[in-house]
């Protein structure tokens, strides 16, 4: 029994559910009617109390209300405020800090530039003074050898014109030690001498 | 009468006051409306007491609200309508909390009760009017006249803007109090056959099943309504609220 009133229950809201809200006294009318038979007038739409819901509604709505818009909205605003402001504080201050940081990496490229720029300028001169260094060492090494090669060239043609003169005075000797030998005759000196002169012409 | 549907919506009185006639009593509607404001009010300060700068997380839920109701608000009626704010984010929190609250078995929905999301929704209205005839004066009435209609048609497209602003605080109010109304109906009356059908012995245990995985399936669906219709509410407010700012459009 409960079961089947319970059911006959449901239909109420959904009706009033279904109809064109522009007439609530009519609705509520109905719904009124309807229930009345068993539990009088339908709660929801029942006047009794209206004037009570009314007034307490206004003053825990207003309470609230005023509740809100001193002491929780300014201070829910004030957290966002704050939070925003510190974010874009903080957004700033990296921005300022990457700005100075470029600022250093330029420097420090262009310092860098320098600075092969200058090692290249000591590392080409330290080339071109060890070359010229080397160049004078060679060329007086050269000269020296130069000088020693001519020295050594002199000595070995004065060598050499010694040797062939003293080749006229051997011959001269053996041809007069090899004359006596085979002939026993006793060639003099010059007759040798001119000998070996006509064979050497 | 456990199973009965209609019992949850009862008022009854708390502290009985009458004045000049007038039965002001505080009830358990009242109560549970001073429940939902202080709950919530409780809620938004508590977790933003710490005034964190990285938030935790009920602080986060806080902000979460806020700027969701703010984007709302600014979506809807442009930074003009930020002055609302306050009134917006006050009924968006107070009808979140007052349908998530009625969930709870044995609390009072605040919001199943027509009046009380009628007197939300004329309060959003008289705001509307009052706001754009203050700011605008008479002629925030070109509210009532889409631009670019030709002379012939605008008496009937008048008299059309007319009915659907003075039917606005209707709709918006019996949307939100028929869909608590009916979701905890049918919660109800899906609950009330587990209990009913318990009482029947072991096949009826057996056949209890089904209604209480319903029942499981609706509070579900129900939670999904709750947040659902409060969104809907607080949308409808800044779009309505787009006309008090903007009249001419």
């Amino acid at each position: 029994m409960f079961v089947t009133e319970a059911l006959a229950q449901t239909e109420t809201p959904a009706t009033d559910h279904a109809l064109p809200p522009s007439d609530p006294a009519a609705a509520a009318h109905g719904e009124t009617v309807q229930v009345e038979g068993e539990h009088g007038v339908f709660p929801p739409l029942n006047p009794e109390f209206f004037a009570s819901q009314i007034l307490w509604l206004a003053i825990t709505f207003g309470v609230f209300y005023l509740v809100l818009d001193r002491v929780i909205i300014p201070r829910l605003s004030g957290i966002l405020e704050n939070r925003r402001d510190r974010i874009a504080f903080d957004l700033e201050a990296a921005e300022q800090m990457k700005a100075e940081a470029d600022e250093a990496e330029a420097a420090y490229e262009q310092e860098l530039a320098e600075a092969r720029a200058r090692s290249q300028e000591i590392a080409g001169a330290a080339r071109d003074a060890a070359r010229s260094d080397a160049d004078r060492e060679r060329r007086k090494i050269e000269k020296e050898l130069d000088e020693k090669l001519a020295a050594a060239q002199a000595r070995i043609s004065e060598i050499k014109a010694t040797a062939m003169a003293d080749v006229g005075t051997i011959a001269e000797d053996v041809t007069e030690t090899i004359v006596r030998e085979l002939t026993d005759l006793d060639v003099s000196r010059e007759v040798a001498s001119e000998a070996v002169r006509a064979v050497r012409a | 009468m456990a199973t009965d549907p209609i019992h949850q919506f009862q008022i009854h009185r708390l502290i009985p006051i009458e004045i000049g006639g007038l039965d002001l009593s505080f009830t358990n509607s009242s109560l549970f409306m001073v429940v939902t404001a202080g709950l919530a009010a409780g809620f938004l300060y508590w977790s933003t007491s710490g005034r964190g700068l990285i938030p935790g997380r009920l602080q986060s839920v806080s902000e979460l609200f806020y700027e969701f109701v703010a984007g709302m608000l600014r979506d809807s009626a442009g930074s003009q309508g930020m002055r609302f704010f306050p009134f917006v984010f006050a009924l968006f929190m107070f009808v979140l909390l007052a349908n998530l609250i009625g969930l709870i078995p044995y609390f009072f929905t605040v919001t199943s009760h027509i009046i009380v999301t009628f007197s939300l929704a004329i309060t959003v209205t008289a705001v509307v009017m009052g706001y754009g005839i203050y700011k605008h004066g008479l002629s925030w009435f070109a509210v009532f006249k889409p631009s670019g209609v030709p002379p012939a048609v605008a008496p009937f497209v008048i008299l059309i803007e007319v009915i659907s602003f003075l039917s606005r605080p209707i709709s918006h109010s019996v949307r939100l109090f028929a869909n608590m109304l009916a979701g905890h109906v049918t919660l109800k009356v899906f609950a009330g056959f587990v209990v009913s059908l318990s009482a029947l012995g072991a096949v009826g245990v057996g056949g209890a099943i089904l209604p209480l995985l319903m029942t499981v399936a609706l509070t579900a669906l129900e939670l999904i309504v709750a947040v659902l219709q409060a969104y809907v509410f607080a949308i409808l407010t800044c779009m309505y609220l787009n006309d008090a700012v903007h009249p001419h459009h």
